[in-house]
């Protein structure tokens, strides 16, 4: 019996450490949980058109893969904000290498509400007095008498640190708003909350109700469609990118021009985001 | 004794409520398991477990997440084990009483118990990513980033050390019930010490081991803080082969997929399927591992020659 | 035996060579014994040298925050103590704890945090505790045989469920029945997370306070009963003030466990930095944080260096705790020795 042991052992052990080389060729996404499903989407198709080719794909926040990218433990960030010039400066001098922006495609971030909410449209700077603590009922915007719920994203998100920058205008968020680790965890808690509002990625609402949004109190309230995110009427379009060091890695070059040519944006649709304005 | 013949109200006041308090864990269990039988048995399949997620994780199976867990406990009995029964060794065969080296160890035993797992994911982070990956890299690879990223040598070394109190405890236990007059006829006929571990005390503590082996891996197979930055993934498209490969991993997928999926009403079904089969796999290690024990505590009893 | 054997065998002599190779022999076994033994000590080591090495390593990774100039291109990042501690002032508005860590001005205020981690964890003991000692005192002293074989498995299993199997208990089943019977207004909040911690807790408690009570000599009970006291006053007023001790330091351990623990506050809690004493409210706790936010950080950045302070922190407390947990049951374990002669 125990020597039966040692040789299952032995041969679980040998056969792990017979592969020990390190795979060329392969390459390594992180970042977006926005994206995640697209660059997914992407590899899949990707490896199906080349066989051969390995592209792995995992999630954690566009935080996780800049940073990633700037500790070196990623070929590719997918992020769904613009890299901040601090992060820039520290990932290419700590990697030595300039990095370089790739925009792969369009995002209409949806702020969005209960479906059982009277509220079909609402302007930044409100979105702003929300998320900032300023307005705390439903009925200061003409809803009934109740407390609005503040969901938000963890932050490591880009789309946290985008409606930050864009909607808060770099102010802070109310320490009330739970902040969730997903995208999709957030249209969850909405769908399930009637005082609910929430923001994200325009490719998960589903079960609530996303707002037309006014760029200010006085703007033309404008649906997040294909036609106004790409041609910049929507307020909260957004480019999603790649953040790579170009060179470093054959496969992750190929795989980034593949991705931006017409086979690579057909596929964007599919998954519910918008491809790049051609 | 005798009852009082008056039956005080505050005695049986005081018993219901005990009685009270122990239905009412032994309710909480049952409800628990009951909606993750109820909900997660239907979704579990043989080909649930053998595919890969797909579309998303709204189908599929979790394959990979079992093999993934699979691989890594084996890594990490790997190193446990020997670990353990080492140190389980030297506190009760080679210490000798009041020394102040074992009692020290004891400490730290018995501390090390007590860390928190997200303490176990920092330091599995600091020390074998970050340090002893990057030290491997920098001398063995020419900097290269081959050790100094997350992958399943690290996380299961952070787990090992996460379980090494289990172990260390099981098999304590083990040799302390080995009889001490096994280990004097064996010094009497000359044996040395390691050679009476090895040959007399050691052969009857196998069960012993093994039962804390399998704790370890119970315990092991359940922790997700440890491993979520030392080397556990999502999504990955192929099966960790070498030892600087992510992984896949039960606990971590049940964590993502609940709290990260796209669609979580569709994704429920799998949800708590996954989570059954992660519940079933430690019950049975756990079962086993209680069996294994109390059938080695009756065979011990005759043996007191 | 002997005597037979010496009967039949010729006795042979040693020569000089035989005796020069037995010596030889038996050195070396000794020599095999002695590396041996030093390599089982070595080994023996390895569970202190693995506490050492997570506080320096845990350790090394912070303590930089105290002198470390910032990295270039984060130099507006400070870090020092009134930022840890204090309340962040504002230009325009009252002064408040904040937790925004991703900022253009980040902000590390600690407190919100250690509130969150002391709400859930009182919570926890205050719903663990109860039952899990009452339920000691019924399986030490009043429970039939059939009713111990239904409890000590029970505890087991409840014990082998992994935190993240009650974390997400937590977030999809609890959170909905905790709402609907509460009428609460936030689904993820401190209560939710506080009894889903609970009941992680409630087998550590269980196994020390029923252990301790177990210990308690057959003596005490024995000479409760000649005396005329019946079962549960023997219990209420003999044995459980004799085994407080080590019920105390089962709550206390529990404490320890309800402090670290980190998937089911991760998964259930709402994870808003808030610092009111509200139960109903969502909270963040440094567990929780720190499995959030590791992921992200850029390693050596400020962020990166407060997350492992966070570690610090628990790692420290729960050192400690454990030391006193220790160290009382081993009083009470002295005690009750001596106590028998």
């Amino acid at each position: 019996m125990r020597t039966f042991a040692r040789i299952v052992t032995a041969a679980a052990a040998a056969s792990l450490l017979a592969t020990s080389a390190w795979a060329e060729g392969s390459v390594t996404i992180k970042g977006s949980d926005t994206m995640v499903i697209l660059g997914q989407k992407w590899a899949e198709v990707y490896m199906q058109k080349n066989p051969g080719a390995k592209v792995q794909v995992t999630g954690g926040g566009s935080g996780t893969g800049i940073a990633a990218l700037i500790n070196g433990t990623t070929d590719i960030a997918e992020s769904s904000r613009a890299m901040k010039s601090a992060e820039v400066t520290s990932a290419e001098s700590k990697q030595g290498s300039k990095v370089k922006e790739t925009p792969v495609a369009l995002d209409a971030l949806s702020i969005y509400v209960n479906a059982s909410n009277p509220l079909t449209e609402i302007s930044l700077p409100q979105a702003r007095k929300i998320y900032t603590g300023v307005i705390t009922n439903w009925k200061e915007l003409g809803g009934p008498d109740a407390p609005i719920t503040l969901y938000s994203r963890e932050n490591n998100s880009g789309t946290y640190v985008f409606f930050k920058e864009h909607v808060l205008q770099n102010d802070d968020f109310d320490p009330s708003a739970q902040t969730l680790p997903g995208t999709a965890s957030v249209v969850n808690a909405v769908s399930k909350d009637a005082n609910g509002i929430g923001y994200g990625g325009i490719a998960y609402a589903e079960g609530i109700k996303p707002l037309l949004i006014k760029k200010d109190d006085n703007a033309p309230a404008v649906e997040g469609t294909l036609e106004n995110a790409q041609s910049g009427k929507y307020g909260l379009a957004r480019e999603l990118y790649f953040y790579m060091f170009p060179g470093k890695n054959a496969a992750a070059d190929a795989f980034a021009a593949w991705v931006v040519s017409p086979d690579g944006q057909a596929l964007v649709e599919q998954v519910g985001y918008y491809p790049l304005k051609r | 004794m005798k009852k009082s013949s008056r039956s005080n109200p505050i005695g049986v006041v005081f018993v219901a409520l005990c009685g009270i308090a122990t239905a009412t864990i032994v309710a909480m269990l049952a409800v628990i398991l009951g909606q993750i039988v109820w909900f997660g048995a239907p979704g579990v399949s043989l080909e649930f477990l053998s595919a890969a997620p797909s579309e998303g994780m709204r189908g599929g199976g979790i394959g990979p997440a079992i093999f993934g867990t699979f691989a890594l406990v084996v890594l990490m009995t790997i190193a446990v084990v020997p670990m353990g029964v080492l140190t389980a060794i030297y506190l009760v065969e080679y210490s000798k009483p009041g020394s102040r080296f074992a009692k020290a160890v004891n400490i730290a035993v018995s501390n090390l118990a007590g860390v928190p797992s997200i303490v176990f994911g920092l330091f599995g982070l600091g020390f074998f990513v970050q340090f002893l990956g990057g030290t491997i890299d920098s001398t063995l690879f020419d900097g290269k980033l081959v050790f100094g990223q997350p992958a399943i040598i690290w996380a299961a070394l952070t787990l090992a050390l996460l379980t090494l109190p289990v172990v260390i405890v099981t098999t304590q236990e083990a040799l302390r019930a080995v009889p001490a007059n096994a280990r004097e006829a064996s010094l009497a006929l000359g044996a040395t010490r390691w050679q009476t571990v090895y040959k007399v005390v050691l052969p009857q503590c196998t069960a012993g081991v093994l039962t804390g082996g399998i704790l370890a891996v119970s315990r092991g197979a359940g922790e997700v803080a440890p491993i979520m930055f030392t080397g556990a993934a999502y999504f990955l498209p192929s099966l960790p082969t070498k030892l600087n490969d992510q992984f896949m991993e039960l606990g971590y997928h049940i964590y993502v997929m609940s709290t990260q999926s796209p669609n979580v009403e569709q994704t429920k079904p799998i949800l708590f399927a996954t989570v059954f089969v992660l519940l079933a796999l430690t019950f049975i290690l756990n079962a086993a591992a209680i069996g294994i024990r109390s059938r080695f505590r009756q065979s011990l009893r005759p043996s007191d020659a | 035996m002997d005597s037979e054997a010496a009967g039949v065998l010729p006795r042979v002599e040693p020569t000089a060579a035989i005796q020069r190779a037995a010596g030889r022999n038996r050195r070396f076994t000794q020599t095999v014994e002695k590396v041996i033994e030093a390599w089982v000590k070595l080994t023996a080591m390895s569970a202190i040298l693995t506490i050492f090495l997570i506080f320096v390593f845990v350790g090394r990774e912070a303590l930089p925050l105290l002198w470390e100039d910032p990295q270039p291109g984060l130099e507006h990042e400070v870090v020092n103590w009134s930022t840890l501690a204090g309340p962040t002032h504002y230009p325009d508005r009252p002064s408040r704890f904040m937790w925004q860590p991703v900022s253009n001005v980040p902000k590390y205020n600690l407190p919100p945090l250690i509130v969150g981690t002391l709400k859930t964890t009182i919570i926890a003991i205050l719903f663990a505790a109860p039952l899990a000692i009452l339920a000691a005192i019924m399986s030490s002293e009043f429970a039939p045989r059939w009713l111990r074989e239904i409890v000590k498995p029970t505890i087991e299993l409840l014990a082998g469920i992994p935190s993240v199997v009650l974390g997400f208990f937590a977030l999809m089943v609890l959170a909905s029945w905790l709402q609907d019977l509460l009428g609460l207004r936030l689904r993820l909040n401190a209560l939710n997370a506080g009894i889903a911690l609970g009941l992680a807790v409630i087998p550590i408690i269980f196994t020390v306070a029923e252990d301790a009570l177990t210990t308690v000599p057959k003596s005490y009970r024995e000479a409760s009963f000649a005396l005329g006291a019946n079962r549960w006053e023997t219990a209420i007023k003999i044995v459980v003030p004799a085994a407080l001790p080590g019920i105390f330091a089962g709550v206390v351990l529990g404490f320890g466990r309800a402090v670290g623990e980190t998937m089911i506050v991760l998964m259930a809690s709402g994870n808003a930095a808030t610092t009111t004493w509200s139960f109903t409210d969502s909270v963040r706790t440094l567990s929780a944080t720190v499995a959030a936010e590791l992921g992200e950080v850029v390693f050596g950045s400020p962020h990166y260096r407060v997350l492992f302070l966070i570690g610090v922190l628990l790692f420290v407390f729960t050192f400690a705790v454990n030391l006193c947990g220790e160290m009382y049951v081993q009083r009470l374990n002295g005690r009750l020795e001596g106590s028998r002669s």
